[in-house]
């Protein structure tokens, strides 16, 4: 991998509450390089969202960043103060929500909105922070981005106003940005712009992204590398493609095997059995434990984080042998156009 | 062909929509809309024959819900009609006769705004049942804890309240209700949805055993191409309040027919096939307040020609059991 500009160690981020406190966050690690895309997936409450507010610096009381590292070109983040990091935020590293409105005033006009996002890092000219907020809207490819900078969000569909959060991430040409499920809540079709458009400025500008997502398609078709979460931890990483041609970790497995698209339609679906545990009470050892098919005798411990060829990882006690791994192609049938 | 089950007639549906907060607001400084007319559904015909799962797939706003409300009775068409068992039931829609509440029933998206948080899940799934005497009231409580069985809840959770439960949980308790009112029709809108992939994979699994138990006939609502493609016996795709095309599933994906329905399959994200070079339908979905005139997909389709543009094309029949809305179907050019 090239040099990485996104270097996450060892993060810990807790909430203090009456029933006790919550890791949410327990020792994840991760990193991206320049222009790549990582993906970062896991089902609803893993920590993901908590993992990319930590990043940024937002994470408020009762929470807290208990440990670990995040070096952003090298320099820890967790150390700075919030004017310092206040700096950072949206120069250097953005983020973009999945509802364009946590971005967004509805009752001021993009340009007003983009002008000021320039203007809060750059002393530039109106005009000068103008021309750069259409430059930006192009670049995600908002046509008319002259007559777009006239309008008020609610102008604009739920598609066009996630492009317009897109472009004042892009404002400042930050080494990373931070998606939190910024396609979820779009049409497949609006989706499938979105995606093309990220992965050419990925591309273009050497911005990197970390793209979170329960989606694992969306993670398939668009991230170069993927990380995988279950209760506040990385479970699995490695390059996408191989992760998900061939999982080392039960969960990633089972996860892949329950997607329907892969299966003969009609036939019952490989389930996980159980849902995902409250981090209030969490098994000891790992947490996939009650869940895991091949749990075993060591599972009551916490598992090692096993390194194997490609830099992957997964952390389990009885890691899955690539050999025994059935290929998705083997199931999976193509939707084809008829012409 | 046994006759249908359930007939859609020429159904369409309007709606006025009055402006909200935010565009009355903008409306302050000038930027505002007025009341306008949706056309949230335009003139959809579809059977569906008993024990069939027919398949309704579109992106949001095509009049998925709407369409499946109108069926459950809790809209009224604004022009048609619907044939439940060849009788007419558009009438009585409006007052919602016990009848026809009791034989369609309807699973929402999100199981817990659908569920009272401080009635005992018990209470709620005997409810309607007790109400329209498919059950005694004495004999209610085996009768729940029956059809939580079914649906694969330990039967001893009807005492729980609905917030003690995990969201796969809940629309296990929003089917257990809809299957005690013992209907002839299910319409599920969006059933998995919002439920994390591991759980809709226990939810998509009990309802084929649901089906293959029961012999449900249902119209399964999701804008998720491979969940539909898993249940369904047939599936009709929307666009803007129009079903383009229908046909059974496999011929379905296997080639679909109509523009629209190829630009979606090309859009979808799958797992397993790799990076994708992203070939994604341009433009945007157009309002239901002002759809395009013609074929409304002309905007945005590759094969656009004059005809598209004046002349909205027929949903005709391109094969046995299949049909589709496109110009290029019936003469050559569009
Ligand atoms: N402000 C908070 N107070 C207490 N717990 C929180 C708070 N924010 C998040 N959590 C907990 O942290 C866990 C991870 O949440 P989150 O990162 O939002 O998950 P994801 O984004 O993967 O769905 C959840 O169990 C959630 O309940
Ligand atoms: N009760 C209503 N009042 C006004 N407009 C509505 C109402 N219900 C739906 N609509 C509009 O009708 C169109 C179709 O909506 P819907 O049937 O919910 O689509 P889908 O379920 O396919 O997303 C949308 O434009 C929606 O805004
Ligand atoms: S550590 Fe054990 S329980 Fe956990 S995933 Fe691996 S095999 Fe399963
Ligand atoms: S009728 Fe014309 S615009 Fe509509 S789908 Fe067919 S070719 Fe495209
Ligand atoms: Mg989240
Ligand atoms: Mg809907």
């Amino acid at each position: 991998m090239s040099e990485a500009v996104l270097r996450v160690k060892d993060l810990r981020t807790q909430f203090k509450t009456r029933a006790g406190v919550l890791k949410a966050v327990d020792g994840v690690s991760f990193e991206v390089g320049r222009g790549r895309i990582l993906g970062l997936v896991g089902e609803s409450g893993s920590g993901k969202s908590v993992t990319g507010y930590s990043i940024l610096g937002l994470i408020e009381p009762p929470g807290e960043i208990a440990g670990g590292e995040v070096l952003l070109n090298g320099q820890d983040l967790t150390r700075l103060k919030s004017e310092a990091m206040r700096k950072i935020r949206g120069a250097q590293i953005a983020m973009v929500f999945q509802d364009p409105m946590m971005t967004l005033n509805p009752v001021l006009k993009i340009g007003t909105q983009m002008i000021a996002a320039v203007r809060a890092h750059d002393r530039v000219s109106r005009k000068v922070a103008r021309g750069r907020a259409r430059d930006a809207l192009a670049k995600v490819g908002i046509p008319s981005p002259e007559e777009r900078l006239d309008s008020y969000p609610h102008q604009l569909s739920g598609g066009m106003r996630q492009r317009v959060a897109i472009a004042i991430a892009l404002l400042h040409n930050p080494a990373v940005i931070l998606a939190d499920e910024p396609t979820t809540a779009l049409d497949v079709s609006i989706q499938g712009q979105i995606l093309a458009e990220v992965r050419r400025l990925a591309d273009e500008t050497g911005t990197a992204f970390v793209w979170v997502t329960h989606d694992l398609a969306v993670v398939s078709s668009l991230a170069d590398d993927i990380c995988v979460m279950y209760a506040g931890r990385v479970v699995e990483t490695g390059p996408a493609a191989d992760v998900i041609a061939s999982p080392r970790h039960p969960y990633t497995a089972g996860l892949l095997a329950s997607v329907p698209a892969e299966h003969e339609p009609g036939t019952r679906l490989p389930q996980v059995p159980g849902s995902t545990p409250s981090l209030a009470n969490l098994p000891p050892g790992c947490a996939f434990a009650p869940r895991c098919a091949k749990a075993g005798p060591a599972c009551t411990t916490t598992p090692p984080v096993q390194h194997f060829e490609d830099g992957r990882t997964a952390l389990c006690n009885y890691p899955i042998e690539p050999v025994s791994c059935q290929p998705l192609s083997s199931t999976s049938t193509t939707y084809r156009s008829a012409s | 062909m046994s006759a249908a089950l359930l007939d859609i007639d020429h159904v369409s549906k309007r709606f006025v929509k009055h402006p909200n907060l935010g565009e009355r607001i903008a409306s302050l400084v000038g930027a505002g809309r007025k009341a306008e007319v949706v056309r949230a559904v335009t003139d959809v015909s579809l059977t569906v024959q008993k024990g069939e799962v027919v398949g309704l797939v579109g992106e949001s706003g095509c009049g998925k819900s709407t369409l499946g409300r109108i069926v459950a009775g809790i809209y009224t068409p604004s022009d048609g009609r619907i044939l439940f068992g060849n009788a007419p039931v558009a009438k009585e829609q409006g007052r919602r006769t016990q009848k026809l509440t009791t034989r369609v029933q309807m699973v929402h998206q999100d199981p817990f705004a659908s569920l009272n948080p401080r009635i005992r899940i018990g209470d709620t799934v005997a409810e309607g049942p007790v109400t329209h005497r498919i059950v005694k009231a004495r004999e209610a409580d085996s009768y729940v804890a029956d059809i939580l069985g079914r649906v694969g809840l330990d039967p001893s959770y009807r005492r729980r309240f609905p917030h003690q439960f995990s969201g796969g949980q809940r629309q296990r308790i929003a089917i257990a209700r809809a299957l005690a009112m013992k209907p002839d029709l299910l319409v599920l809108d969006e059933p998995v949805a919002s439920l994390d992939v591991s759980i809709q994979a226990q939810v998509l699994n009990l309802f084929m055993d649901l089906r293959q138990d029961l012999d449900l006939t249902a119209i399964f609502i999701s804008h998720d191409l491979g969940v539909v493609r898993h249940v369904s016996d047939r599936v009709a795709i929307m666009y803007l309040g129009r079903i383009v095309e229908l046909a059974p599933t496999a011929e379905l994906y296997a080639a679909p027919n109509h523009p629209y329905t190829r630009a979606l399959f090309e859009s979808v994200p799958r797992v397993g096939v790799g990076r994708k070079d992203f070939r994604p339908i341009a433009g945007e979905i157009p309002s239901p307040l002002n759809p395009p005139s013609g074929c409304h997909f002309h905007p945005r389709c590759p094969f656009t020609g004059p005809r598209c543009k004046r002349e909205a094309p027929a949903l005709a029949p391109i094969g046995p059991g299949r049909s589709s809305a496109c110009h290029l179907n019936t003469g050559g050019t569009a």
